[in-house]
């Protein structure tokens, strides 16, 4: 303890010690935030939309005389989902619920959870389909980018000594006792940062693009097959509605981790590229 | 370190709440939706792009067919007109084309029947999100259009219906891209019968490649115009100049 004390450097007056170092790349960036701005739009304007029938099938085709797999509505006993077939109540939350007003609405998702805040599908499909085009084509740019700079395949890619099951199983103790590397290992994405951040950008954003298009009638005469790998336009519908929800569920887990990684660090790093590294037993320098 | 915490949280759910008042907000600037509207002409000029104007929309085998087609929007056109043509069963209904034509056409529903028929099943795209699969008989909109002969002028097709909402009547519009599409009809079957009068009876419009909305029902008269500028609210329809949904609709 004696001796770490001793060799702090005494001009340091942060209660952080350590040194800044670059860690990531100006166009990382711009996409990260561009990205977070477009999908909080995206999620909660797309809210809205399933609000105007709420309700998902699979399947070509899909309408209120079908059985869907999921609905969200209201009856004598309040709001309520439907999920394949079982009711679980959700009064007061999703079905039915009070504005700050004290007025109830019966709408399947609430005022705080969509854009516009009040119903409104055409503001909500403007918001959406404006925010679509700034989604699309910065993932577009940045995979191009993150190609040439080597980002993909020096950062995301993961080796196959990362995925051997050990490895990987280490990965998960280590994140379950919130354990954390602080000095240059935090300078790579571990294992399951890896997964996760390949999964978003290669696997859920392009779903939710593709099966976004899939949706539309134009499309559907100008690129017949793409509706038809989601099995049909009711399909596309739900498989969008449920890459929406695993997209919600990453950031709300990436914001915990952030959270407990240190989160002025963290954003600092995405903001200004720098980030404070503690140098650890077995780093160089 | 909770204090930090806690007032992260508190700042974030302070955040969440401006943000929101803030959408709302930016949402009522006819500015800012003039910005996010403009994606609609992006969005419209990408997918003439990479489909030939020709291009199909999917149509389907008989098996595909939703077992029940809903029908949304006017169920019963309620004026005194249309009630007597539904009483001596569209007998002396006539289909008016019109506008910047070169020969106006006064057709009867036989006169309709009579000329070539396309039969389709196609799948019906409603804005808020459901579909159905139906089939449709009706004669091309581009016979009806040849037949006319539209002017050099002509940019647009109205279609005026005989249902009102509150004191107008419905109304939509195609450009000519749509208006001369193979699967544009104007349809006076459904499933293999006449069209029932939920569904649009005598006769509605199917343009496959655009929602719900865009297919008027109840249509009783096409306008050649060379802008929608003049008529009614006009933005090119009833939806879109009441609840300000897009003219174009291909998404």
């Amino acid at each position: 303890m004696a001796a770490t004390t001793l060799t702090a450097p005494v001009a340091d007056p942060a209660p952080e010690r350590g040194r800044l170092v670059k860690r990531h790349r100006i166009a990382t960036r711009i996409w990260h935030w561009v990205s977070a701005l477009a999908v909080f739009v995206l999620l909660m304007s797309g809210l809205m939309i399933f609000n105007a029938h709420p309700a998902l099938y699979w399947g070509k085709y899909g309408a209120n005389a079908d059985t869907p797999w999921l609905m969200i509505n209201s009856d004598a006993n309040g709001g309520f989902v439907r999920l394949a077939g079982y009711r679980i109540p959700t009064d007061g939350v999703l079905g039915r619920w009070a504005d700050g007003d004290g007025n109830m609405h019966t709408n399947a998702f609430p005022g705080w959870a969509t854009i516009p805040s009040y119903y409104s599908l055409s503001g909500g499909r403007r918001w959406h389909f404006a925010f679509a085009w700034v989604l699309s084509l910065s993932l577009i740019a940045f995979l191009l980018t993150s190609l040439f700079n080597r980002h993909i395949k020096r950062d995301l890619a993961p080796t196959l000594e990362e995925l051997k099951p050990a490895h990987i199983g280490q990965d998960i103790a280590d994140h379950a006792r919130l354990r954390f590397p602080k000095g240059e290992a935090a300078l790579r994405y571990n294992i399951l940062q890896k997964l996760s951040y390949v999964g978003v950008i290669f696997v859920l954003l392009p779903v939710m693009i593709l099966t976004g298009l899939a949706m539309s009638p134009a499309m559907n005469a100008a690129w017949p097959w793409l509706t038809e790998i989601f099995a049909g336009r009711a399909s596309a519908r739900s498989i969008h509605f449920i890459a929406a929800a695993l997209l919600a569920l990453f950031i709300l887990v990436h914001l915990i981790m952030v959270v407990l990684a240190g989160p002025f660090n963290e954003i600092r790093s995405m903001i200004t590229g720098r980030f404070r590294i503690v140098p650890q037993p077995g780093d160089k320098a | 370190m909770i204090s930090r915490r806690k007032m992260l949280a508190s700042l974030g759910a302070g955040a969440g709440g401006l943000v929101l008042s803030g959408c709302d907000r930016l949402d009522g600037s006819e500015t800012f939706r003039g910005v996010l509207r403009s994606s609609e002409g992006l969005t419209m000029r990408a997918q003439r792009l990479i489909s030939d104007r020709t291009a199909l929309a999917r149509e389907f085998s008989p098996s595909d067919m939703s077992p029940v087609f809903r029908s949304n929007g006017t169920a019963m056109p309620g004026t005194s007109a249309y009630q007597a043509h539904l009483a001596s069963g569209f007998r002396d209904w006539r289909l008016r084309v019109d506008g910047l034509v070169r020969r106006p056409l006064s057709l009867s529903l036989q006169q309709i029947r009579a000329m070539p028929v396309r039969t389709q099943i196609t799948r019906h795209d409603c804005v808020e999100g459901w579909s159905a699969i139906g089939k449709w008989h009706g004669v091309p909109l581009k016979l009806l259009l040849d037949a006319a002969g539209l002017r050099q002028e002509a940019r647009y097709l109205v279609f005026h219906c005989a249902d009102l909402y509150g004191t107008n009547p419905y109304y939509e519009s195609i450009d000519l891209i749509d208006g001369f599409h193979p699967q544009t009809i104007l349809a006076w079957g459904m499933n293999d019968a006449m069209l029932p009068v939920p569904n649009g009876a005598p006769l509605r419009l199917r343009v496959e490649r655009q929602l719900g909305y865009k297919h008027a029902k109840y249509v009783e008269r096409v306008e050649a115009v060379a802008t929608l500028a003049g008529i009614q609210g006009g933005k090119g329809g009833l939806w879109e100049d009441n609840s300000d949904y897009e003219w174009y609709a291909g998404i």
